[in-house]
């Protein structure tokens, strides 16, 4: 037979670009900065893939999606089945489709990287996704057979809500427990809505909870139950409570008013609206010259929020340069586009205030790169004499969490690391028979997508150790 | 056809007193946090998707009716919906029990110091005392008498002097002032004090002249409670803490006063914009309304 195009045809096709909202408009809404492809561009940019026998792009997913047999069937025009296939491997396609660092994963490792640009992979997750989001009716909805085994899940960030969704599909009956009044973790209180829609984090859950995933909000556990509570109603639980702590730099003024973590700042106007005061009840400063420390997503997330919110100047004040930046590549080609102001080489030292002990600034220090540290960067280094004053009315603290000790403290038994992060292994397990971990309360400040990755182990581990021998059923029925 | 189980625990109004002209007992239906809070912890408080958050310190509980008892202080929009709800109306989101029990003296003599709403809260922790054998003193303050509240209760844990401002109950004066003759008469081993952020300044500058251990609980803006958000940091002793999860109840020798009332006083502006906006007088909507 045949086929329906050859590889050269597939090499000769150019990368599709996604479209996005005007760099000028968007700066000022909260709207989807990407548009999403359109069917036809889409089609043109899964037929880039080569269909490689031995794929390296699987390799470079954290969750393992078959990104070859996706691609391939939305070829074909089999949208259904290219949906059942990705929802099997991944249980939020829709969010990773969005926020996962592709360039740094599957597109890194693309066979057509090696000459001229890789398959948009992310682009095309979230293509699909979100056909399947609009299409639920076409998908399989046959339920698993009951385990009658009880697994409990801490947090609903990304890695609960992938166990959630992996543990459901096998029969297991699962309840997660959630600190605050909304299910989404950091989908919800930190990515910005022009990142990854609210609409879409509560699609995701719903369809989950359609799975028979029952979400308790409002419970704190450490708090309202501790582990060894839950120990005694479940058969296994994995605890996936996130990031907490925020780090502020240790620098005096720091508590001035108008210092914010970036965790504060996020919150105060993703869950809780502060975009829309007074409609929302909850405020936020909106500084006219927002400084922003630090280099990472979330860094990126709060200098393109303060620019939303009217600053006349958005900074990123980063003691490394633009080659060091962590944040996702789109991420900082975006803020640059929407005109937000780099200060690299910059380290503050401390914050200013005015009598009134409104922030007015921050005494910053020029930095030069050195040789290269243990994590293989090179080293700032301070130069001295370079002290100056950098004008800002608020300053957003973006550098980093550390783990939340409410949970750990009230469960002797659970290794910690000297952070207080919590010991697991490579499949999650922990100090605890039946107690798994995953996600940034083992990593660290890490991404959605490996804290995905946890929660698809964990819950593959969380499986055998309930001697599942079940069949995953659900979406990934006849696959 | 797929079905979803949502779970979604509502919490009744079980009982609505008006203590004083502007603070509103609420005991609400909250089972698991009634059976299992300890003096000095706190619940968060929510509404609607667009209400805020409102961290609440759990006045008193009854296992078995499953009621915790919030007093409130109307000061801002989301406290005066909260206070304008009735028996019988449910609150959406309750969380907790939050923040680290009070560190409680097992014998001995404490004095209990509570100004305004924050009577309320000194009730909870004269109740854990009394429990524990220690004697307790209270003393309890308001403006006026309308404005003296949890007097009742306290007297069950011992003795209570009142004081108001203007003299109209009690004796005329502040709570510092009998505060001082009582560690001034006779053997004091803690004080615990709570009030506004003046008076707890003023208590324990008083007891830091008499060398006895002094806690105060602090109520700094506060968004999630459980340690992720940082707003409600304070220093203490030139570290800085988050009251959330490291309290809310500190040593107040060595709380920085100043700062804890400035940070209360960052979102003030705000606060009348909100409260003006929900009375109706709201110069956006105006605008809005007036656009063709």
């Amino acid at each position: 037979m045949t086929p329906r195009i050859t590889t050269k045809q597939r090499m000769q096709i150019t990368r599709q670009a996604m479209p996005e909202q005007d760099a000028a408009a968007r700066a000022a809404n909260f709207l989807e900065v990407n548009l999403g492809l359109p069917e036809r561009l889409a089609l043109l940019e899964a037929d880039r893939c080569l269909q490689c026998k031995d794929p390296r792009c699987m390799n470079g997913c954290p969750v393992g999606v078959n990104i070859p047999k996706f691609l391939d069937l939305l070829t074909a025009g089999k949208l259904a089945e290219a949906a059942q296939s990705l929802l099997c491997d991944n249980a939020l396609p829709a969010v990773t489709g969005r926020v996962c660092p592709q360039e740094t994963q599957c597109e890194a490792v693309c066979v057509r990287a090696g000459k001229g640009l890789p398959v948009g992979v992310g682009y095309l997750e979230r293509y699909v996704a979100d056909w399947a989001r609009e299409h639920r009716d076409q998908l399989p909805q046959t339920k698993p057979q009951p385990t009658g085994k009880k697994v409990a899940i801490v947090g609903s960030g990304p890695a609960g809500l992938t166990a959630a969704g992996e543990l459901a599909k096998r029969g297991h009956d699962v309840t997660i427990y959630e600190a605050l009044h909304k299910a989404g973790g950091v989908l919800i209180y930190g990515i910005p809505e022009f990142r990854l829609p609210k609409k879409i984090v509560a699609q995701e859950v719903e369809r989950l909870e359609e799975a028979g995933v029952k979400i308790e909000c409002n419970v704190i556990i450490g708090r309202t139950y501790t582990i060894p509570e839950l120990q005694e109603k479940f058969d296994a639980i994995f605890i996936a409570n996130g990031a907490g702590l925020p780090v502020f730099m240790n620098v005096p003024g720091e508590n001035f008013k108008g210092v914010y973590s970036a965790n504060e700042y996020l919150t105060r106007i993703n869950l809780m609206a502060a975009y829309d005061f007074p409609r929302s009840d909850t405020p936020v400063l909106n500084g006219q010259r927002v400084a922003v420390v630090g280099g990472g997503n979330v860094a990126m997330d709060a200098v393109r929020t303060a620019k939303r919110l009217g600053a006349k100047e958005a900074m990123i004040v980063y003691r490394r340069t633009h080659d060091e930046l962590p944040a996702r590549a789109e991420e900082v080609h975006h803020a640059e586009q929407e005109g937000i102001k780099f200060e690299f080489l910059t380290a503050p030292i401390e914050v200013i205030g005015n009598d009134k002990r409104w922030v007015t600034g921050m005494k910053c220090q020029k930095m030069k790169l050195g040789e290269p540290d243990s994590s293989g960067r090179r080293r700032p280094e301070v130069i001295p004499g370079s002290e100056f004053i950098l004008d800002c009315d608020v300053v957003v603290v973006a550098i980093g969490t550390k783990a939340n000790p409410l949970l750990t403290a009230t469960c002797p038994d659970l290794k910690l690391n000297k952070w207080g992060n919590i010991v697991a292994d490579e499949n999650g397990a922990t100090s605890i028979p039946g107690v798994f971990a995953g996600g940034d309360i083992v990593r660290g400040a890490a991404t959605v997508i490996l804290a995905m990755g946890d929660g698809k182990k964990s819950a593959q581990a969380i499986d055998s150790y309930l001697a599942g021998v079940s069949k995953p059923a659900g979406v990934c029925a006849a696959v | 056809m797929a079905v979803r189980v949502k779970l979604v625990v509502m919490h009744r109004i079980l009982a609505k007193q008006i203590l004083s002209p502007n603070v509103t007992r609420l005991d609400v239906h909250a089972p698991r946090i009634a059976q299992i809070r300890q003096a000095g912890q706190f619940v968060i408080v929510h509404l609607t998707d667009n209400a805020e958050r409102i961290p609440l310190t759990i006045a008193d509980s009854n296992p078995e009716t499953g009621a915790i008892t919030l007093v409130i202080q109307a000061v801002g929009k989301s406290t005066n919906e909260l206070v304008a709800l009735n028996v019988g109306d449910f609150i959406r989101d309750v969380a907790g029990p939050l923040g680290h029990p009070t560190e409680m003296i097992e014998s001995g003599h404490a004095l209990c110091i509570g100004g305004g709403v924050g009577t309320a809260v000194v009730h909870p922790i004269a109740q854990g005392l009394k429990q524990r054998g220690v004697q307790v003193t209270s003393v309890i303050g308001g403006r006026s008498k309308e404005w003296v509240i949890f007097e009742k209760e306290l007297e069950r844990y011992g003795k209570v002097v009142v004081c108001t401002d203007d003299g109209s109950y009690g004796r005329k004066g502040f709570v510092t002032d009998a505060a001082k003759e009582i560690l001034a008469a006779g053997k004091v081993d803690i004080v615990y004090a709570v009030g506004p952020v003046p008076m707890m300044r003023a208590v324990a500058n008083l007891t830091r002249t008499f060398g006895v251990h002094t806690i105060v609980s602090l109520n700094p803006v506060m968004i999630d409670g459980t340690g992720m958000c940082g707003g409600c940091r304070v220093t203490l002793g030139g570290e800085t803490k988050f009251a959330c999860v490291d309290g809310p109840e500190f040593d107040g020798h060595l709380v920085d006063f100043d700062e804890l009332q400035d940070r209360l006083s960052t979102y003030r502006e705000f606060e009348q914009r909100s409260t003006a906006c929900a009375n109706g007088n709201c110069r956006m909507e105006k605008a809005a309304a007036a656009l063709p």
